[in-house]
């Protein structure tokens, strides 16, 4: 949904067994699923409701579903994925809540990678020109983005805690794509990938 | 090689009906693949059906043709591959019918095709067309021509064959499409003095012409046969009902092409092909095509269709 992140895949094949089964969530042109598959020998499936992302998945020989995510996963079956998969997604998701729980009831395990809308430039800049900030990674205007639900990490790992969802790993990267630990990490993450479990 | 399937009223020339698909440099391009079509078995268009003389009486089979099924169609034509010493095929596509006989072809001989594209289609006929094929049937029996299927050599059903396919292209249209080709529009040559036999509006026209045409070149008794056999039509049926076990014998990959605004073949019956492929872990790729066509949007969304199958069968490598 983010043209100008990419996403850290690392991170995310880092979290998956080789040879699982994955469900990748907005899966866009496919190249997460596809180096998954190559490189980790999993069995996957991808979706996406944009014609154009699934037509290039398909061109890469991967199974994908043209499908809208905000009306839930009910044709998969509880627990038949190893994990499902929504990286830089969620933000553009209208039901929110309803995708994560889906995913957790769908996934043995889940993945959600999203950015954090609370990095520290970003709510300096805020705070100082009193707009809604446009980044490289956020280019967009307030009423044409298609990011609709900004959060930042601290709001996620709410979220998680509000519906029993367990954080079993989270990894954070700064700007430069590296993964940060230590104090602040909260506002010097650019983006979050989670871990969960229902 | 690719086996396209043709649907109800089609025949093998496909190059024809589906000619801004299938061409040198179209979707299924000519340059590149081979393109088989084969009039299916019950038709009246090369096959045998029940227009064909009957090598026992000499006479035209009529009613006496056996009720064939989606299943046997395939058959025949795997007899016809057979025959042309073709083992397998790159793909397989049909729309509409087309796409039940693909389907069909993919579970019976899975080792036959690698690339199954059902467009339009549903795994299992239901209730809503099996109305209106009774709808047709109907016309056509009651026709006084029809005269229990023996009009050969004398006229045809010709009106009821008409009003079946005038019912036919109301399901293959949409509102929308409807709306935009002849919205309210009157004919000029409109006559209040003939009562309700002469068209009054555009649409009326367009379906009594469309109608009379299709008398010209289909056989009523064939329509009665294959409407039944789209019927009965239910791929799960071997399978105690169960879909997910009746595909998991495919080893192809398919695609699964759905077009919005076809109220005949609605969406849930091409998620219902697509939810029991992936319970198997089939590679299954679906595709939801913009357009206000309707069910005839398989014939007609040609930008929708190429784009889609060129990228699908570029993955095929």
């Amino acid at each position: 949904m983010i043209e100008n992140i990419k996403p850290d895949h690392e991170i995310i094949k880092s979290f998956i067994k080789d040879g699982s089964t994955v469900l990748d969530l907005g899966c866009g042109d496919g190249s997460l699923l596809h180096s998954l598959i190559e490189e980790k020998g999993v069995r996957g499936i991808g979706v996406d409701m944009h014609a154009e992302g699934v037509d290039e998945s398909m061109r890469k020989g991967l199974s994908v579903l043209q499908l809208d995510l905000n009306k839930g996963l009910s044709s998969f079956k509880d627990k038949s994925f190893d994990y499902v998969v929504l990286n830089m997604t969620l933000q553009a998701m209208y039901d929110t809540l309803l995708v994560v729980k889906e995913m957790v009831r769908v996934g043995k395990k889940a993945i959600v990678g999203f950015p954090n809308f609370g990095h520290w430039k970003l709510t300096v800049r805020m705070l100082l020109s009193q707009r809604m900030p446009k980044t490289k990674t956020l280019p967009y205007e307030w009423y044409n983005t298609p990011n609709i639900r900004l959060m930042t990490i601290k709001d996620f790992r709410v979220l998680c805690d509000e519906n029993n969802i367990k954080i079993l790993k989270q990894v954070y990267l700064d700007e430069g794509g590296k993964s940060i630990s230590g104090k602040l990490t909260s506002l010097r993450a650019i983006e979050g990938v989670f871990l969960l479990q229902g | 090689m690719v086996l396209v399937f043709h649907a109800l009223s089609g025949d093998a020339k496909v190059a024809e009906w589906w000619g801004n698909m299938v061409g040198p440099g179209k979707a299924f391009d000519t340059n590149k693949y081979f393109v088989l079509c084969i009039n299916t078995l019950g038709g009246c268009q090369g096959s045998t059906g029940p227009s064909s003389i009957n090598p026992k009486t000499k006479k035209p089979y009529a009613l006496d043709f056996p009720q064939i099924t989606i299943k046997d169609m395939v058959n025949a034509q795997v007899k016809v591959l057979d025959e042309l010493g073709i083992d397998s095929v790159l793909v397989a596509t049909g729309g509409s019918m087309g796409g039940m006989l693909t389907l069909q072809f993919a579970v019976s001989y899975p080792s036959r095709v690698r690339n199954v594209i059902p467009i339009a289609t549903s795994a299992r006929t239901s209730a809503q067309n099996i109305a209106f094929n009774e709808v047709g049937r109907r016309a056509i029996i009651h026709d006084p021509n029809w005269n229990k299927g023996n009009y050969y050599g004398k006229t045809p059903p010709n009106d009821g064959l008409s009003i079946a396919r005038m019912i036919g292209h109301i399901t293959y249209l949409s509102d929308k499409s409807m709306a935009k080709k002849f919205g309210r529009k009157e004919r000029e040559d409109r006559n209040f003095e003939v009562k309700f036999t002469g068209p009054q509006f555009e649409v009326e026209s367009y379906l009594q012409y469309k109608g009379g045409r299709f008398t010209e070149r289909f056989d009523a008794n064939t329509y009665l046969y294959i409407s039944k056999a789209i019927d009965l039509f239910d791929l799960s049926d071997e399978s105690g009902g169960d879909l997910t076990r009746a595909l998991s014998k495919c080893k192809s990959r398919f695609l699964v092409i759905y077009f919005k605004s076809d109220w005949l073949f609605p969406e849930y019956q091409s998620l219902e092909i697509v939810d029991a492929l992936k319970d198997s872990f089939a590679n299954v790729s679906y595709r939801v095509i913009d357009s206000t066509y309707g069910h005839d949007a398989f014939l007609l969304e040609t930008e929708g269709m190429t784009k889609t199958i060129v990228s699908f069968l570029e993955g095929a490598k």
